[in-house]
């Protein structure tokens, strides 16, 4: 294993130790809240998303009217729309909580952010 | 031939002529060359996201599906839509945090193999080059429609167009056409969907019953079955669909125009409910071409229903609209085709000859005269083969990409954020195991062999389904395991704590 060193600013006095800032405990605080959040919330959307088209290739009753005219298949595909719509606004929603829990780790770890390019 | 059609159809392209000059001035350095010098906002971004994906297949093939085939047609518009779920919740942020311009360039984050960035750039080539070849044939078949021209002068008239606004603008002019073309697209879309939801008095549940009895399929035109007849089909349409955006380079490549993953992430909010609300009105675009121009008539300007939309436009609002419309999905096509040129341009200027041929030894100009000159070659590539595809479908192509995308890229991307243990030879052998998979499955599919001879090669289908995703992803996924799995190399932690931390939290050097 090669040590690398990576391109550093001449203020900065030593490397960064990315293992020491991944077992710290703010660090681990963060990637558990989000493997508790985008772990379900994956499988959940997936396993929707999947069911749809097995449900029409392999059973007809999705093609009974549900609402007039309009049968449960419609019903099924324009929900997927609005699970879309859903999830994207409780993302943004945890990923702002999300924000502020990373700027704890760097805080945790004595390390300025830096955003910018 | 028509004079409002031609007038009005050179103004647009005019304006973004005009927009390209402006960009060019701007444009100095190669990260302003390839990303736009990362400043777009949020919902800038968004719209170009959503602009770039709103291609000639969503516009023009989704809604002559519809038109055609009732409710199969619209599983492609919610693969489509759902697919950003996949980009949001697994993908963007850590792609931002991570990369500088490329996809190899993220992956380089923490495999630092020459061969794992030649692999990447490689693949990314390819799946650009199928949506390139998809977007042009469908631009020429548009072109030779509107000015009844041949095809090949129009593949080469949008051929040019296209290199002139990559050369000289790079990622801003495109970005800022997009931008342009997204909001004129929508306008668009709007208005032929209020016209037809008019035409049935703004009733939702008439329109449903009329089109029971408005089209020869009956009452089976609403139901699932009439196009797509073999399950494991749809399923496999289904699975390219949805994880293939994530591993396309030429929406990936967005993120990187952006300041900072806070911004990717608002942007990919914002593209989701544009592109969203656009795929709800392709019923409408769908179901009144159906009705108000008739399959005959769309069947006859293009067997696969490429022009219903227009068709739709011209009979709803006469030959304004119908300019309108043709021009703005040419605009479409053209903005598409330069996205495309570039990440296919940067891929081979920045990855294969920047960083593997030059070995990183290269200034910023060399830098943008070799994505200049690539930009250029890809271009006469995809022009000369587009040339010869001009009986090729065009969702065959694009689907193509989505599989490719979905089994070679998504599989790489997702262990290199997510997997400890994974290894330079888990890398490789997950993009080559994909890519060679998925392009041997095409191949061997009933979209080049037909019983009837409809395809290339008359005879019967080797592999029974048109998609292979379903095959060929978990191969990807497989590929990439055992790769890592068999490999001897030792796993090295220090890179992945970098890599995941980095991801994680958007910590970035300070220069």
């Amino acid at each position: 294993m090669t040590n690398r060193v990576q391109k550093s600013s001449q203020k900065q006095q030593k490397v960064q130790d990315f293992e020491k800032i991944a077992r710290s405990s703010k660090y681990l605080e963060l990637t558990k809240a989000k493997k508790r959040f985008l772990v379900p919330s994956v499988i959940i959307f997936f396993s929707l998303y999947l069911l749809f088209p097995i449900l029409t290739s392999y059973t007809t009753f999705l093609n009974t009217p549900a609402i007039g005219v309009i049968s449960w298949t419609w019903l099924y595909a324009l929900s997927l729309f609005i699970m879309t719509w859903v999830l994207v606004t409780i993302y943004m929603k945890r990923a702002a909580v999300f924000d502020k829990m990373a700027e704890e780790v760097l805080k945790e770890n004595g390390v300025e952010g830096g955003q910018d390019l | 031939m028509n004079a409002t059609v031609i007038s009005l159809f050179l103004i647009i392209v005019g304006i973004t002529l005009a927009i390209t000059y402006f960009a060019a001035k701007r444009t100095n350095t190669a990260s302003e060359f390839y990303t736009a010098g990362g400043g777009l906002t949020g919902w800038q971004n968004g719209l170009a996201i959503a602009g770039d994906y709103l291609s000639a297949a969503s516009f023009l093939g989704i809604a002559g599906a519809i038109a055609l085939f009732g409710f199969d047609g619209f599983f492609f518009s919610i693969g489509y839509l759902v697919a950003y779920l996949v980009v949001l919740f697994i993908v963007a942020e850590p792609l931002r945090n991570l990369g500088k311009y490329t996809l190899a360039d993220m992956i380089n984050a923490r495999f630092q193999a020459k061969k794992v960035r030649g692999t990447a750039a490689l693949s990314s080539i390819t799946i650009v080059i199928f949506y390139m070849i998809a977007q042009l044939v469908g631009a020429g078949a548009l072109i030779q429609l509107l000015f009844g021209i041949e095809y090949w002068m129009a593949v080469l008239l949008v051929g040019i167009m296209m290199t002139i606004y990559v050369i000289f603008g790079g990622m801003t002019a495109t970005s800022w056409v997009q931008i342009i073309k997204a909001v004129l697209l929508m306008v668009g879309t709007v208005i032929i969907s209020f016209l037809v939801f008019s035409r049935f008095d703004f009733n939702l549940f008439q329109m449903f019953s009329e089109m029971q009895s408005a089209t020869p399929l009956g009452a089976d035109y609403l139901n699932p079955g009439a196009r797509y007849t073999v399950g494991l089909d749809t399923i496999s349409l289904m699975i390219a669909l949805v994880l293939g955006t994530a591993g396309l380079p030429h929406i990936l490549m967005r993120f990187f125009t952006v300041r900072d993953a806070k911004t990717a992430r608002s942007s990919v909010m914002w593209a989701t409910w544009i592109v969203g609300i656009f795929y709800v009105l392709t019923i409408f675009l769908g179901f009144g071409a159906a009705a108000f121009v008739g399959r005959e008539a769309i069947i006859s300007e293009n067997p696969a229903g490429n022009m219903a939309a227009p068709l739709l436009a011209q009979v709803l609002g006469g030959d304004l609209l119908f300019s309108f419309v043709a021009a703005v999905a040419f605009a479409t096509i053209l903005a598409v085709v330069a996205g495309l040129v570039l990440s296919g341009a940067s891929a081979f200027a920045h990855d294969i000859y920047g960083q593997i041929i030059k070995k990183g030894k290269i200034t910023e100009k060399e830098q943008m005269l070799a994505a200049r000159y690539a930009s250029l070659g890809v271009s006469i590539f995809s022009i000369l083969l587009a040339l010869f595809a001009q009986n090729l479908n065009v969702a065959f192509l694009v689907s193509l990409a989505f599989c490719v995308a979905a089994s070679a890229n998504l599989p790489v991307i997702i262990f290199t954020i997510y997997w400890k243990k994974f290894n330079t030879t888990g890398a490789m052998a997950g993009m080559l195991t994909g890519l060679i998979s998925s392009l041997i499955l095409v191949i061997l599919s009933p979209n080049v062999f037909s019983p009837e001879g409809t395809a290339m090669i008359t005879g019967d289908p080797i592999f029974p389904l048109t998609n292979p995703a379903l095959v060929s992803v978990p191969l990807g996924f497989i590929g990439a395991v055992i790769g890592t799995l068999v490999s001897s190399k030792q796993e090295d932690t220090k890179k992945y704590a970098e890599v995941k931390v980095k991801a994680d939290t958007g910590y970035r050097e300070t220069l």
